[in-house]
């Protein structure tokens, strides 16, 4: 600093309002007010009445059976599959929509709109009625077949536009390198292209994949029988029979055990992916 | 002047160019260009930037589309609709001023991967061609390197190990070291000089003026999208005919010169639209008749 002729003073009030210290201060303001919330929901909260509504002890003991093992079973089966049927059809998707043939951007284009602008319990819906609509269309591996197949629809709408962004984002040169190699149009997009792309959508895409376990709860509309039955749909049923929310709020909190794990991935890998740069 | 038969049909002709013409919507960058490189001949493209030298060296491997013109690589036509453009291109390396390393492969796979999936070698045979080649460039070492643990000037050489590994009859060169830091670039040429020597035929687009002067057969200085003046470097390089050539020069070989009008004269030359009379409708060069 260079030698002031400003009085010891003078330097103190500034000093005092420098923009750190303003920063500090609002920061402390932000504090007492969060105490302060914190301290009325305790002081005004019964929380009897709130444990009798959502968490009675002798329902969260029932729910915790064997069905609901079963329940979060099917939740992660359903999810796996359809994340597979929907991983595999996006890929398709997405490169039909790049593709060079126009017919094909255009089927690409109206179902990734179609399936990404229609709510999914609608399709869902539908989907049950399909055997109706047209007669002997069954898809194998009843329950899941159908619920893979249904919730993959939906799934991959929202995947093809994750992963025809992670291919536009590998650089053309890759593509040129390749074809200069003399490798076919197909052979580089599958060798070259398609590896880099996925490594760059794998946290999008695992995104999608936890928002695919808590979608799956949707198959309920499908009418499964109660050996299908995942768990938001286990929890309707106990808290339907015993007229307490507590078993929905026990399947609820079972999301967790699936979700967080995910999350924590995802975090990991988006860690790598910044050293690697 | 007289042409013979399209294409000559001589085996050493390598690569013939004939009134190539590259337009990027209205923009012609390329205003037909004639030129037959020679089997072993190693040609330095020279020119301004947007003279259009890089963009008829990725003609020449049909990486750009040319708008009119006939291109043969070993007498076959790439810009034949029905050609086997990738069956052509397995007889040219190509290397590039980005590298276009596949980061996901290491460094031996970089060099296996087309030998493999395209030349349907065995892993074994493409494995001991692709240590060869990098025994070459000076990286026998790195084989299990991922390219991102190399320097730029690392990453080229493999690039060139890569593209050797096709075992191609032709190399095309797009500014190789231009990307490069200084000093890293010596080690690239290097490796180019020494693959001069084995006789390989070798296009080359660069600014480094004294690697054409010492390696190259034939220079060709390009401007606006023709052929200004070709020859050999002594006399291109060392004793330049045209002035565009000169003035280029000049301001290459000395970059602390600093000629702001005649630099914004030649551009407005360039896109005039009126290509000087010497390059109007040039046909093809008759090579030297050695």
């Amino acid at each position: 600093m260079t030698a002031s002729a400003a009085p010891e003073a003078a330097v103190q009030a500034k000093r005092k309002n420098s923009p750190r210290q303003r920063a500090i201060r609002r920061r402390r303001i932000q504090y007492a007010v969060l105490a302060l919330l914190l301290l009325a929901v305790i002081l005004f909260a019964d929380g009897g009445q709130i444990q009798r509504v959502f968490l009675r002890p002798d329902l969260v003991g029932r729910t915790l059976g064997i069905g609901l093992l079963t329940a979060l079973k099917n939740t992660v089966v359903y999810t796996i599959g359809a994340f597979i049927f929907g991983l595999a059809l996006g890929t398709v998707l997405a490169l039909m929509r790049l593709s060079s043939v126009a017919p094909y951007r255009w089927l690409s284009s109206i179902y990734i709109e179609f399936f990404r602008g229609v709510p999914a319990i609608i399709v869902f819906m539908a989907f049950g009625l399909l055997p109706l609509a047209i007669p002997g269309a069954i898809v194998p591996f009843d329950p899941y077949g159908t619920v893979w197949v249904a919730l993959g629809l939906v799934a991959a709408a929202y995947m093809a536009e994750t992963i025809r962004a992670g291919i536009q984002a590998v650089p053309k040169g890759q593509l040129e390198a390749a074809r200069s190699l003399g490798m076919p149009a197909g052979m580089a997009t599958q060798r070259i292209v398609l590896p880099q792309a996925f490594r760059i959508v794998t946290p999008p895409l695992t995104n999608e994949l936890i928002l695919l376990v808590k979608d799956s709860s949707l198959v309920y509309v499908l009418g499964l029988s109660a050996s299908g039955y995942e768990l938001t749909k286990y929890g309707r049923e106990l808290a339907s029979t015993t007229s307490n929310l507590t078993p929905l709020v026990v399947a609820g909190l079972c999301y967790l055990i699936i979700t967080l794990p995910l999350t924590f991935i995802v975090k990991r890998m988006e860690a790598n992916a910044k050293k690697a740069r | 002047m007289t042409q013979t038969t399209i294409p000559t049909g001589r085996r050493e002709d390598e690569i013939q160019i004939y009134d190539l013409h590259k337009s990027f919507g209205p923009v012609e960058v390329l205003k037909g260009i004639s030129t037959i490189i020679h089997r072993g001949e190693v040609v330095c493209v020279i020119g301004p930037s947007g003279s259009g030298k890089s963009t008829l060296l990725r003609c020449v491997n049909l990486l750009e589309q040319p708008t009119k013109g006939r291109i043969f690589v070993l007498n076959d036509e790439i810009t034949d609709e029905d050609a086997d453009v990738d069956a052509i291109r397995t007889k040219m390396g190509m290397v590039f001023q980005q590298f276009n390393l596949f980061p996901h492969l290491t460094v031996l796979a970089n060099c296996t991967i087309a030998p493999i999936s395209v030349l349907k070698q065995s892993k074994a045979t493409a494995e001991a061609t692709a240590r060869d080649n990098l025994a070459k460039v000076g990286l026998a070492e790195r084989g299990d390197a991922y390219p991102a643990q190399l320097s730029g000037g690392q990453q080229q050489r493999v690039a060139i190990a890569r593209a050797l590994s096709m075992s191609p009859e032709l190399m095309l060169f797009d500014e190789p070291t231009s990307a490069l830091d200084p000093e890293l670039v010596g080690d690239v040429l290097s490796v180019m000089r020494d693959l001069a020597k084995t006789g390989m035929t070798m296009m080359v687009v660069t600014h480094e003026m004294a690697f054409a002067r010492e390696v190259a057969d034939r220079v060709i200085f390009m401007d606006g999208g023709v052929i200004v003046e070709e020859g050999p470097p002594d006399e291109v390089i060392g004793n330049p005919q045209n002035e565009r050539t000169r003035t280029f020069l000049r301001r290459v070989l000395d970059p602390t010169h600093v000629d702001t009008g005649a630099e914004d004269q030649a551009y407005a030359e360039r896109h005039a639209g009126h290509p000087s009379p010497d390059a109007e409708g040039q046909l093809p060069a008759s090579g030297r008749d050695a």
